[in-house]
């Protein structure tokens, strides 16, 4: 059996892949057709387990409209990578103490120094 | 005791201006990056014991001891007059003392609060968007252009590269960072790091806070930095930090942010002056972690002095 983690990612990566909101069953069902190999089934509870995990993650939104409710993507991957990256790349936070980046920033303007010590660097 | 809270006070203040001064400008830690690490957070321990010590035993030096003034000053709170041998100053000492102790300790807790929630949603994004790495443990890429490396310190690590970085690097080159991180992980920086960056958010006007910070997060890269070097190479590090320092052939994208040129260079020009193993430190490594200890055993030994009350005094 999968880690709870393992299957938010495949959730993800399915409802990644396609346009349309998917409902918990519909979603269950893709991911048997896509691990169909490996013979992994996955009961709909789980799917909804996992599902209310990715929703209070901020990836998932969840159509209340009609039974059975429907879930989609709420951004693509790209958007929320880039999203991350930016969260990592921004010094004006207490990020700093959480995270270590092989080389450190700074947000104000010492672009053209850099440059210029770079290429002299390079140059050497 | 006035005597003792005098001699807390003078090491306070040579530990709070004069010698992180002289050691932030120092060429040696270059050479031996442990031994300054070490030293740099004896200075911070000392620092703030001495300086809490002296108005501590200062406000405390009307009851003869630590403990005579607590027996004193305690059941007055609930019940009654001050003894009148406490005067306003000795009152307002003791209550600096208590606030300043208050204060770094509730920076601390908040910082590493803070700190964790952070290094949690990283992992939580990380997992989800992050593709595992074949043959590397905890590490994640990232589909992104812009050449990044980090890692997520914790309980649970996680090293996090991007696509950029991967397509710009020469196999060494990746070789050397992903060493790099490992030796943030492992060699548990990210805590002496946030013990300086809760010294410096708790003491924001004291100007060689910022400078301590500065000091301790580059002695941290120079030791990742080795472990680079042994893993990979010179060149190798080399040609990563100019890749990942200078944004790259993608380049950070819409994101303006520039690299620290200050600690890049102090990284790069050290690959030139210290050699790889460097078998002989520039300084005694016993003289310092000596130094070190001694900073510690100092104010200490002046609260037991003044703990209990002296048959002498």
């Amino acid at each position: 059996m999968a880690s709870l983690g393992d299957l938010e990612r495949s959730v993800m990566e399915v409802l990644w892949s396609g346009d349309a909101a998917l409902s918990a069953n519909e979603l269950r069902d893709a991911l048997a057709m896509r691990d169909g190999e490996s013979g992994r089934t996955v009961a709909t509870t789980t799917v909804l387990t996992v599902l209310s995990r990715l929703e209070r993650k901020g990836f998932v939104s969840r159509t209340r409209e009609h039974r059975p409710h429907r879930y989609q993507a709420l951004l693509s991957r790209e958007e929320h990578t880039a999203e991350l990256m930016h969260e990592v790349l921004d010094r004006s936070s207490d990020r700093d103490a959480a995270l270590a980046r092989f080389v450190g920033t700074v947000s104000d303007g010492e672009a053209a120094t850099l440059r210029r010590l770079l290429d002299e660097l390079v140059r050497r | 005791m006035v005597a003792v809270a005098v001699g807390l006070g003078a090491l306070a203040l040579t530990l709070a201006w004069p010698i992180p001064l002289v050691l932030s400008r120092a060429a040696w830690p270059a050479h031996s990056p442990a031994v300054a690490l070490a030293l740099w957070q004896a200075i911070a321990v000392a620092g703030g014991l001495s300086m809490i010590g002296c108005l501590l035993v200062f406000g405390a030096s009307p009851a003869g001891s630590l403990l005579g003034a607590w027996h004193a000053l305690v059941p007055a709170l609930f019940t009654g007059p001050i003894p009148p041998q406490f005067g306003v100053v000795h009152l307002a000492a003791l209550t600096l003392a208590a606030g300043l102790a208050v204060h770094l300790a509730l920076n601390l807790a908040l910082t590493a609060v803070r700190a964790e929630r952070e290094r949690r949603r990283q992992h939580q994004l990380v997992s989800l968007l992050g593709d595992p790495m074949p043959g590397q443990p905890h590490t994640r890429v990232l589909a992104h252009p812009a050449p990044l490396a980090y890692c997520v310190p914790g309980i649970r690590t996680a090293t996090v590269l991007t696509d950029g970085l991967i397509d710009a690097l020469s196999p060494d080159e990746l070789a050397a960072v992903i060493a790099h991180e490992r030796a943030h992980l492992d060699q548990l920086h990210h805590l002496v790091l946030l013990a300086f960056r809760a010294w410096h958010s708790a003491l924001p006007w004291f100007p060689i806070a910022n400078r301590a910070e500065r000091s301790v997060i580059l002695l941290a890269e120079m030791l990742a930095d080795d472990r680079a070097r042994r893993a990979a190479g010179d060149e190798a590090l080399r040609g990563a930090l100019l890749v990942v320092g200078g944004g790259g052939p993608g380049g950070y994208g819409d994101d303006t942010v520039i690299a620290d040129a200050d600690m890049l260079t102090a990284r790069l020009d050290r690959l030139d002056v210290v050699p790889a193993a460097s078998s002989s430190p520039a300084v005694p490594r016993a003289l310092v972690l000596g130094a070190s200890a001694l900073l510690l055993i100092v104010p200490l030994a002046a609260y037991t002095a003044v703990l209990a009350d002296h048959p002498a005094g």
